[in-house]
């Protein structure tokens, strides 16, 4: 077995080699020519090219949240104005005495980090359009304040921003500070969204349930995401208040927003090229249409409209060519079962599920009317039942996205507690969706990465900063990503875009995703819906096959033939109350069953 | 002081109401919020300005055109900005385009109009002091429409396939109810009120480009606090709002009165995420 994977393997890791070779070029030729522009001597150029770095600074951040987590955060020109203000009255000494500009820089970081998650906060719980409000309310009363606060802000007038020491207080030293700053941005911030991190962010964005499963919690992760993106446009500010020399209010104006907001969107969302292109080109885009200024935030909207109706992939993804090549026709998944001993490894601490009495209902609908179940480790257990009878309620209850209204939930000894769904991956319970849920613009590799979420050790600064931990994580989730779609028989696949899969591979991607966790419990809804006969009985073989690890199945399905061929137990389910239970033979016998569900 | 406090937040709170109200009418057919609600307000005071005071219309020609011309552009953003971006309503796409609309219209109004705030006629000379016409028309307004919605969606057969559209937008359409007619008429409704908002409170907010994306935000406090799609909280919450915004503007001053409205705005999204009047959200597995 090892010997024959070996070189698959190796020529994988090879083609990805190729891959980010591919990737990094584009930014080497960007920062080769972003530091031969001094030879210009052109102080003109000088500071457009300064602008267009600070800018990338605040978007590098932003990025995170529009691009990977899909929040619109449409008003981010407010933490610019609160970094500019705040850099430019420490260093003023008008509230207290002057502070050095890297104190004051450093502070501004830490307002902005305070005010990104403050803004932030609706986005935690509510809908993308809270959020959006948020931003701008936040833009609206920042610049009123500005405005307004006259004895520190100096209102209308406005103040002078901070002087920088030698050697950047000339035009080129102060590019360079700003285009140092820039290129560890893009280090950081790429990092970060190669991280878990960032596969999780996509996933908030685009699989919010799934991700869920997979044990990602949605406020812990944008908290973080949040500080890093203010304390970027904090800093950002500083530097553009500096780079301004004196600010006045209007200097922040939505304009300004919409250039950050819009230069993401062109880019493209999930990448960091993308947008960092879109931000050089909205940079230089005034400079060279001076005439049209006054229509700047018309052109600017028009451009947002079109892009939104038009190409909502962005440059990213025209940039995508890879993913264009068509894929094999006549494809058929092999599942190797036999691989599953190199996912699990040794020890499987097994665990027995016990529902007791759920009770679940919907208004006058009793869709669990005090259902017992349970399912043993190494067991597949199918649970059947008419449409409407509680299958998926149940799955819904066990995975932890309702709270039963009564009775409970038992892992082992330990009650799992309901409206938690983030806490069962943590359990070692993984489930699949009837219909797949899954992020289109990732990867298979990396689709089926999201599932090892909790196994990842490395925290978010160590992502950031890609230390040793965090590149040890990558290693490990890629490597048994890998194996786990050996295992569902994808690992050609591993490397397309997961939304160009056929409706039946993505079943099995979704399967692999869920071994990562190597669970003690695997709920799997419908998997067979859309198979052909041939790939139900591959599933069959599979399903055996992990349940033989020790993992305990609950199989939910329609399909009879492969419920009798495989379960150990069965349970039926009719209007919310368990029918009948018994082994396969029992159930194929039983009365009740046969006239309420199976016919004659 | 009292009385002004009382006069100037109910008056504004009542054009926060109604341009929540826009916002809600929007929703109701679409599923959409639309960042044109405050634009629409904006564009009330703007045109009733226009036809009255440069063009010398009277009242009773000016009103209705000016609800006319705000209903147009409520058609306008259903076609333009809400229509191509329905199919794909979980992207929330609609969010970008409704906001590039919004700026358009902004834009347009801060050049060809002015970029500084225009004066309002007169409507009728009525009162003096806290009982100013500036003062109770916007509660007027509010009222006529308020008691007009109610009067749509109880009695009269338009109205109940408006309510069926909002409640079920499949099961409508199974039924043969125009679902797309039906959420253009809700999209000029919407321009209507939200023109009204922006006319009745003209006096008060003077017609001046920058009302828009106030509006906007200050319109969409009382939806916050009153649930999404509840016009009877959109009504408590724009009062509500209007009044702690003028005794914040008079207790601790003006700066910081909008500290004070965005403050509750976040601490009651976080405390009531659904509203206070709202109810909670749909299934997601």
């Amino acid at each position: 077995m090892r010997s024959e994977t070996l070189p698959a393997q190796a020529g994988a890791r090879a083609t990805r080699g190729h891959a980010s070779w591919h990737a990094l070029l584009p930014f080497a030729v960007l920062l080769i020519l972003s530091l031969l522009l001094p030879l210009t001597g052109n102080d003109y150029w000088a500071l457009i090219a300064t602008r267009a770095a600070i800018y990338w600074i605040l978007v590098a951040g932003l990025n995170l949240i529009v691009g990977y987590a899909g929040q619109l955060a449409i008003g981010y020109v407010a933490l610019l104005t609160l970094g500019a203000y705040t850099t430019a009255v420490l260093t003023g000494g008008k509230l207290m005495a002057p502070m050095p500009v890297w104190g004051a820089l450093a502070a501004a970081g830490a307002v902005g980090a305070l005010f990104g998650v403050i803004v932030g906060l609706p986005a935690l719980r509510l809908r993308t359009f809270y959020f959006a409000m948020t931003t701008l309310g936040f833009a609206t009363i920042v610049t009123q304040i500005a405005l307004a606060w006259q004895s520190v802000t100096g209102g209308g007038v406005g103040l002078p921003g901070p002087d920088m020491p030698a050697p950047f207080n000339s035009a080129w030293g102060f590019y360079y500070l700003c285009l140092g700053f820039a290129v560890f941005c893009t280090l950081i911030t790429a990092n970060v969204a190669r991280s878990r991190y960032g596969r999780a962010l996509i996933a908030l964005r685009d699989a919010e349930v799934a991700a869920e499963a997979v044990g990602i919690s949605k406020p812990g992760l944008l908290v973080k995401v949040f500080m890093l993106a203010g304390t970027l446009a904090a800093i950002a500010g500083g530097l553009f208040a500096s780079l301004q020399t004196y600010i006045t209010p209007d200097a922040f104006t939505f304009d300004l927003s919409l250039l950050f907001f819009i230069s993401i969107l062109i880019g493209g969302r999930g990448s960091i090229l993308g947008p960092l292109l879109g931000t050089i080109l909205l940079t230089i885009l005034p400079e060279i249409a001076a005439p049209l200024a006054a229509w700047a935030t018309f052109l600017y909207a028009v451009l947002l409209l079109a892009i939104v109706l038009l190409m909502p992939g962005g440059i990213a993804a025209l940039l995508d060519w890879r993913n264009r090549k068509p894929l094999e026709s006549g494809r058929a998944i092999t599942p190797r079962p036999a691989a599953l001993a190199e996912l699990y490894g040794q020890t499987l601490q097994a665990r027995a599920l016990k529902v007791q009495g759920a009770a679940l209902a919907f208004g006058g609908l009793r869709a669990l009317d005090g259902v017992d179940l349970e399912v043993a480790p190494g067991q597949v257990h199918g649970l059947i039942g008419p449409n409407g009878s509680g299958k998926t309620t149940m799955l819904n209850v066990i995975s932890g996205y309702y709270q039963p209204q009564a009775g409970g939930v038992l892992l082992g000894d330990s009650p799992l507690p309901g409206n938690a769904p983030t806490k069962r991956a943590l359990h070692g319970i993984a489930r699949t969706f009837q219909t797949p849920r899954l992020v289109g613009e990732a990867s298979v590799l990396q689709n089926v990465m999201m599932g090892g979420t909790v196994a990842g050790r490395a925290s978010f600064i160590e992502a950031m900063f890609c230390l040793p931990r965090q590149l040890r994580d990558e290693r490990e989730m890629a490597q048994r990503a890998r194996v786990a779609l050996r295992v569902v028989g994808l690992e050609e696949l591993a490397d397309v875009r997961a939304d160009r899969l056929q409706h039946s591979e993505l079943r099995f991607m979704e399967i692999a995703r869920a071994l990562m966790l190597k669970p003690c419990l695997l709920l799997l809804d419908e998997p067979a819906a859309g198979l052909s006969t041939e790939e139900i009985l591959r599933l069959g073989a599979l399903i055996k096959a992990v349940s033989a690890q020790g993992t305990g199945v609950l199989l939910v399905e329609h399909h009879a033939d492969l419920i009798f061929d495989i379960c150990d137990h069965v349970t039926v389910l009719n209007l919310g109350r368990v029918l009948a239970h018994g082994t396969p033979a029992e159930i194929r016998v039983h009365q009740e069953v046969v006239s309420a569900y199976l016919g004659a | 002081m009292f009385a002004s406090i009382l006069a100037s937040g109910l008056a504004v709170g009542a054009v926060y109401a109604l341009i929540g109200i826009t916002y809600n009418t929007m929703f109701a057919t679409s599923r959409v919020m639309s960042f044109t609600a405050g634009q629409l307000g904006m564009l009330g005071g703007v045109f009733g300005s226009l036809f009255m005071l440069r063009w010398g219309m009277p009242l009773i020609v000016a009103l209705p055109l000016v609800l006319i011309a705000c209903a147009a552009v409520g058609v306008v953003t259903e076609f333009v900005a809400v229509r191509p971006v329905l199919k794909s309503l979980d992207q929330h796409l609609y969010v970008l385009s409704t906001l590039a609309l919004a700026l358009m219209i902004q834009q347009v109004a801060a050049i060809k109009w002015s970029t500084e705030p225009q004066p309002f006629p007169r409507l009728f000379g009525l009162g003096s002091g806290a009982f100013d016409e500036k003062f109770w028309l916007p509660v007027l307004a509010l009222a006529v429409t308020v008691g007009g919605l109610e009067y749509l969606y109880r009695k009269t057969l338009v109205g109940h396939a408006f309510l069926a559209v909002a409640e079920d937008n499949f099961a409508a359409r199974a039924l043969g109810l125009p679902e797309r007619g039906l959420r253009v008429a809700s999209y000029a409704l919407a321009g209507a009120i939200g023109g009204l908002a922006g006319f009745s409170g003209g006096e008060l907010l003077l017609a001046f480009f920058a009302n828009g994306a106030l509006l906007n935000f200050y319109g969409f406090v009382p939806i916050a606090l009153g649930g999404l799609g509840n016009n009877r909280g959109a009504l408590i919450g724009g009062l509500a709002l209007g009044l702690f915004q003028q005794a914040a503007n008079f207790i601790v001053g003006g700066i910081f009165s909008s500290v004070a409205v965005f403050a509750l705005f976040i601490i009651v999204l976080l405390a009531a995420p659904q509203g206070l009047f709202g109810h909670a959200g749909a299934r997601r597995v």
